[in-house]
């Protein structure tokens, strides 16, 4: 799939002005809130109508703005799950999947609502009324109702961002089956590093309505552009690795990103299945030398590349980790220890549970 | 219950042509009602605060004045009255439909407030959400906004109906008193009061008139109670 979005747009004093194209299969817009991200999004659905805009999905011109050619929004054939769940109260949880299900033309053979509803594990739920489910499940169930209306595109708006930690692990392992499992093409909005370092491909960032830079996601997350525009607490590295091996006596798992093998919590996922892990670099110690009898499994050898300016008193420092960039915050009294300085060669090291993702 | 058997013929009638005449003015307004509950809730225009005034206007007018409004507009010789009478064959003065008329312009802010309420309540990103799913403007309205305000709109329907049954100014002032075509429960009752000895049918009428009003409003309730559990917020 390709996807190419160009909008200029007002809001107030508030400016969008911001083109990209994507071809990945999960294409994350990834910025601060009030970043016009959201704004964004809606602007390809087309709940939004920019000043100057144009959006082409797989050479279909939906919208240009400059053509005066609009596609209405129930036209668009475009999936949307938000940010809350947005399920029709009046309609049990049947047939609010059956909603857009019907409006796609009902096409869709039961065995593909009955696959969907599975992937989802929401089966058990279908003649309850919306009331009556938890945050998840109302999530799943958003999600298997824009599904069942056949979508060509795929928009989520941060859609586990209302949801609590314990919630988020629920839903995150249906995201990436969905990923996996359809071929449909998805532009996932979040501010959420964790989150798109899982299930993103290509990430945009967005900051004050404009593109600050775009790419390949472990490419991105370590620019310091993506840096900056992520929560300071969350900054990191971003690994991309494939399983290696798996320890089920210790419930472990072995990924190997580069020449690095990195122990982390067991995964559910297949030898040779592609992983990325995010590392925030608040969870890696460094040492000038090799440590001895420390409980943290993962040493790294590597060589200081460079040092970000000084914030609040620490550094993040850029380290080459057999073929993988990692990055380590530590204080100025640290740095002053150990004489970091480019070339340096050097221990890094991260503890598995730091790497608890699910 | 001696009383009950003793309803006379008249009484008898006044009683089935309130209920005609209150359920004929609810269901014709009901249309009219919903469009311009629609459009004060979610039009944008110029003179929308004058379209508000002439809605609620019956609301706050002697229904003697309406009554008489409705007389010279809808009378044989009225404008509107003499165009209806001529093309359609429809007349309003000094029949029951006029006292229909009468009473569903009476009976109409009520409607339109209560539906215009339940509109504003809706959910507005509950119809986003419909359209892309591939619902167009149309289907959203009849498959999400509908089915919402339906509490809304049969509070509208009960409180129009129930009006409908009390209505008197409006309906004496343009249909008169006719007996059997336009004598409702509340003008047979004055008639009642009018003449000597006429006490005990008043009553009768009275306590009909307090047994139709206490079922309507117990529906209502049953209907909001009912729709309330349906739509709780998701």
């Amino acid at each position: 799939m390709s996807l190419e979005v160009e909008a200029r747009h007002r809001i107030g004093a508030f400016t969008i002005d911001a083109a990209f194209t994507s071809d990945g299969s999960v294409t994350a817009l990834f910025g601060r809130s009030g970043s016009g991200k959201t704004s964004l999004i809606n602007i390809i659905a087309g709940l939004l109508r920019p000043d100057v805009g144009r959006i082409v999905l797989d050479g279909d011109v939906i919208a240009d703005s400059r053509k005066r050619i609009f596609t209405p929004i129930h036209r668009r054939r475009f999936g949307y799950v938000f940010q809350e769940p947005r399920l029709f109260p009046h309609l049990s949880v049947r047939g609010n999947l059956a909603f857009g299900r019907w409006f796609s033309g009902a096409g869709k053979s039961a065995s593909e609502f009955g696959r969907i509803v599975e992937m989802l594990g929401i089966g058990h739920l279908l003649d309850r009324r919306p009331s009556t489910l938890s945050g998840g499940e109302r999530q799943r169930v958003a999600v298997g109702r824009a599904l069942l209306a056949s979508p060509r595109l795929l928009l989520m708006d941060e859609p586990l961002a209302a949801l609590d930690e314990a919630r988020k692990a629920e839903i995150l392992p249906y995201l990436e089956r969905l990923r996996d499992e359809t071929r449909i093409p998805i532009v996932y909005v979040s501010h959420s590093v964790a989150e798109v370092a899982r299930l993103a491909e290509r990430v945009i960032v967005i900051e004050n309505g404009r593109v600050l830079a775009s790419g390949d996601a472990a490419a991105i997350l370590s620019q310091p552009a993506a840096v900056h525009a992520m929560d300071w607490r969350e900054a990191g590295a971003l690994l991309e690795g494939v399983v290696e091996s798996h320890d089920s006596t210790h419930n472990l798992t072995i990924v190997r990103a580069g020449e690095c093998l990195v122990r982390v919590p067991q995964l559910f996922a297949p030898l040779g299945h592609s992983v990325r892990l995010h590392i925030a670099a608040r969870d890696v110690m460094l040492a000038t030398a090799r440590p001895e009898g420390i409980s943290a499994l993962n040493v790294f050898e590597g060589t200081v590349i460079d040092l970000s300016p000084d914030e609040k008193g620490s550094f993040d420092v850029r380290l080459r980790c057999g073929g993988n960039v990692i990055l380590a915050r530590i204080t100025a009294l640290s740095r002053e220890a150990l004489e970091l300085a480019p070339g340096k060669s050097i221990h890094a090291i991260v503890k598995t549970v730091a790497l608890n993702h699910t | 219950m001696d009383w009950w058997i003793t309803l006379s013929d008249a009484e008898w009638t006044a009683v089935q042509l309130s209920l005609r005449v209150a359920t004929v003015a609810m269901l014709c307004s009901l249309p009219p009602a919903l469009l311009a509950a629609m459009v004060l809730a979610r039009g944008r225009f110029w003179g929308k605060s004058v379209l508000n005034g002439l809605v609620h206007m019956p609301l706050v007018l002697p229904p003697v004045v309406t009554g008489f409004v409705l007389l010279l507009l809808f009378g044989r010789r009225g404008p509107i009255g003499a165009f209806l009478a001529e093309n359609f064959g429809i007349v309003f003065s000094f029949r029951w439909t006029g006292a229909a008329l009468a009473c569903a312009v009476m009976g109409f802010p009520l409607m339109v407030r209560s539906i215009r309420l339940s509109i504003e309540a809706v959910d507005r990103k509950l119809e986003d959400a419909a359209a892309t799913l591939g619902a167009g403007p149309a289907w959203v309205f009849m498959t999400v906004t509908l089915p919402l305000i339906l509490p809304g709109i049969v509070a509208g329907m009960i409180l129009s109906f129930a009006k409908a049954m009390g209505e008197f100014g409006a309906t004496i002032t343009f249909v008169s008193n006719i007996p059997g075509e336009t004598q409702t429960l509340s003008v047979a009752i004055y008639a009642f009061t009018q003449v000597p000895g006429g006490d005990a049918g008043a009553m009768r009428l009275a306590v009909i008139s307090v047994i139709i009003s206490l079922a309507a409003l117990m529906l209502s309730e049953i209907f909001a109670a009912v729709a309330a559990k349906r739509s709780v917020a998701a």
